[in-house]
């Protein structure tokens, strides 16, 4: 098993590579291993922008060697929550590494002055980064970096924008210019480190124990990927394919919740998107499902007639419902130059669109003034919002320096707590399904809707107590650790079952057993939460916004005594599980 | 003789498929990893703009086998090369001497260069490469 972690220290310029098989033997990879190597090398009162702030980057034992296992974990300190921060990404990011022949990457300190640094087979340069800085847009950064470094094909390029350098704490890290490390603000510890980019090229070979299974196991999970249902719905419309189901069920979040039915879902769903707008799919590397839709964007110039743009711009779910509905914008060309507004300056969509909506209502009830938010800010102003989000990058004033800290923070300052729409200082998913969703996002270790899909057991059972929720949530967070340790992708869920990880580990020279499987991630869970707890996760503290209690979803009115319960429940069992 | 080609370019989503194929093809010795593959999957600086994918077209009168001075690059009948491997010195000439950059360089130091096997071309999910019947 590949078992090597680089380890790079800005502070002097240094790194150095350790063989770790204790590691990943014990702990499979990805998030496992990360939440190992966080530990060994952060204090947990670390501060996030500060130089004692760790990156880790990790990969699993599946990549390269199957398909669907394309992702990278990232795990830090996040300056958004002041907690445990952990993202993932796609693209090249998990091959890149792995072929470069890493199973992990730690950053440690910061560096004086800007860098980008380029990782490869057993050596990492310090390149001077001093004119990248201080160019905001993301796009370009990447287009100079492509330019100037070798590898095309076979590397990565994560890099920030302006946002990650002016340390908004929700700035993502873009790699290959259409996938992020959205969540918990990856960007402004990169902006902290004075890190304006990270380059990985790998060319590498790793040889299989028994060849002739290995090849037949590979022919089994992309045969399952590419011929079976379990992966059809990424692979034609892509996530965007959710927004008309959950608007007809009560589930999709509208102007800061005030609704959770948008009358415009029509406009900005998957399919209008597909027949208007979708100019190209791409894939993450060894990926073949291709779930990346890029929409192009026909813009004329204003006063110079036949002169056109035309930009492409990536949408998924996320993007539509916090960007979209969450504003109240219901047109596709709206909603595209918002996202790629967000995405040249390398800020979380989902983040920025629930700190605009809670500053529109807040505006709207007279809680901010136009002193405050200088533009106008009204539930389906394209111009007003794309105006925002310049000034949440360049924060003019004291109200957007607190707005570029987040929603939480925001309303601790400025009032309208009950629907700054955060759950444990991050920003809202878009699923207003039900109880299980909401405490899915409170008790989720990185409070995101992937760690625990409550939305979805919404869907599927009606019945459940308060307890049940919690466990089933538990349970459904435990079995994501096993995946997001391997790493596949959470969309081959399907494909990844229990039984054939078993198998696929085989032709590798590792036995593991179902069981195995099952109880390390159990395991890696509860090493998840105690690092959380040492951070100061405060379960019992956790606040749940009111404005989820006043809006019908799918399961009717949401009851404020049943989510209580959940929470008091959840908070016993942590305590039995640590 | 059969041949590798591209049937489509423009559905080329980038997943690299191909390449990892390359690395697998021999079935006593498959490896895991992009070190032998001959085949490279690259965008057009960005893979919104689109994608190329590189690899030997086999010329009939290849360049890298003139400038190979141990012999292990020999041109194939009907075009293209046969490797030797044990002859190569790892001298790099055929790397200079590609215009398409379809020498690859592996991780010990020696080459890889398409074979024209047509095994990448079952795992290409979206119909881009092709392997088909040339007259020569």
């Amino acid at each position: 098993m590949r078992d090597s972690v680089l380890i790079i220290d800005l502070n002097d310029y240094t790194y150095e590579i350790q063989s770790r098989p204790d590691l990943f033997e014990k702990w499979i990879g990805g998030t496992g291993v990360a939440v190992q190597l966080l530990r060994e090398h952060m204090d947990p009162k670390a501060d996030p922008l500060g130089e004692e702030n760790v990156i880790v980057f990790a990969t699993g034992p599946f990549t390269p060697a199957y398909p669907l296992a394309s992702k990278t974990v990232a795990m830090f300190k996040s300056p958004l929550t002041g907690n445990l921060g952990e993202s993932h990404a796609g693209g090249r990011t998990a091959t890149s590494i792995a072929n470069a022949g890493y199973g992990a990457i730690v950053i440690k300190g910061a560096s004086e002055k800007p860098v980008y640094l380029v990782i490869e087979n057993e050596k990492v340069h310090f390149r001077d980064g001093r004119v990248l800085w201080g160019i905001e847009d993301s796009l370009i950064v990447g287009r100079i970096i492509a330019e100037n470094e070798s590898g095309r094909g076979i590397r990565t390029m994560m890099r920030i924008g302006g946002a990650g350098e002016k340390l908004v704490r929700y700035a993502c890290v873009t790699t290959e210019t259409y996938r992020h490390f959205g969540r918990l603000g990856l960007g402004a510890v990169f902006g902290s480190k004075r890190i304006k980019a990270l380059i990985v090229r790998g060319r590498g070979k790793f040889l299989p124990s028994d060849p002739k299974r290995f090849r037949e196991i590979y022919d089994e999970i992309y045969r399952t990927a590419i011929a079976s249902d379990a992966m059809k719905k990424y692979h034609l419309l892509g996530t965007a394919e959710n927004v008309i189901p959950l608007n007809e069920l009560n589930s999709l979040p509208t102007r800061n919740l005030t609704s959770a039915k948008f009358e415009k879902a029509e406009e900005i769903s998957g399919e209008a998107l597909a027949e208007h707008n979708l100019g190209r799919r791409i894939a993450c590397s060894h990926c073949p499902i291709a779930c990346i839709h890029l929409a192009a964007l026909r813009i004329p110039y204003e006063n110079e007639p036949y002169f056109y743009k035309t930009i492409m711009v990536s949408y998924d779910y996320e993007l539509i419902y916090a960007l979209g509905s969450m504003l109240g914008v219901g047109s596709r060309e709206g909603l595209l130059r918002l996202i790629h507004r967000v995405e040249c300056y390398g800020l979380d969509a989902m983040s920025t669109g629930v700190c605009l909506a809670w500053a529109t209502e807040a505006l709207k009830r007279g809680i901010l003034t136009r002193d405050h938010t200088i533009v106008e800010l009204s539930f389906g102003d394209v111009d007003g919002y794309l105006k925002a989000i310049d000034y949440i990058y360049e924060q003019p004033n004291e109200f957007y320096r607190n707005l570029a800290m987040g929603v939480d923070h925001a309303s601790d300052v400025y009032g309208g707590k009950d629907f700054a729409l955060s759950f444990g200082g991050n920003e809202m998913p878009g699923y207003h399904t039900g109880h299980a969703a909401h405490i899915g996002f409170a008790t989720g270790l990185r409070h995101s809707h992937l760690d625990s899909a409550g939305y979805s057991l919404d869907q599927k059972v009606t019945e459940l107590t308060p307890q049940e929720a919690v466990d089933r949530l538990v349970a459904e967070e435990c079995w994501r650790q096993v995946l997001s340790s391997l790493v596949v992708c959470f969309f081959a869920r399907g494909v990844y079952k229990v039984d054939l990880i078993s198998r696929a580990f085989e032709p590798l020279g590792v036995e593991v057993t179902e069981d195995d499987l099952v109880r390390t991630g159990e395991e890696i869970y509860r090493e998840k939460l105690k690092l959380k707890l040492e951070m100061g996760f405060k379960p019992e503290d956790m606040r749940i916004p009111g404005r989820i209690f006043e809006i019908q979803s799918l399961r009717g009115k949401l009851d404020e005594d049943f989510i209580r319960e959940a929470m008091n429940y959840y908070v016993r069992k942590v305590r039995e599980m640590i | 003789m059969k041949r590798l080609e591209i049937k489509d370019i423009e559905k080329c989503v980038g997943c690299g498929l191909c390449m990892f194929a390359c690395s697998r093809k021999f079935a006593s010795h498959p490896e895991i990893g992009n070190s032998s593959s001959a085949i490279l999957p690259v965008s057009l600086s960005g893979f919104e703009r689109g994608a190329t994918v590189i690899f030997c077209k086999a010329c009939s009168e290849p360049p890298c086998a003139q400038v190979c001075p141990t012999g292990a690059l020999k041109p194939k009948k009907g075009g293209g090369v046969v490797y030797i491997e044990r002859l190569c010195i790892g001298c790099k000439y055929c790397v200079e001497a590609c215009t398409l950059n379809a020498i690859f360089e592996r991780e010990d130091g020696k080459i890889a260069v398409c074979i024209h096997c047509g095994y990448c071309v079952n795992y290409c999910p979206h119909g881009v490469l092709e392997y088909r019947e040339v007259k020569t």
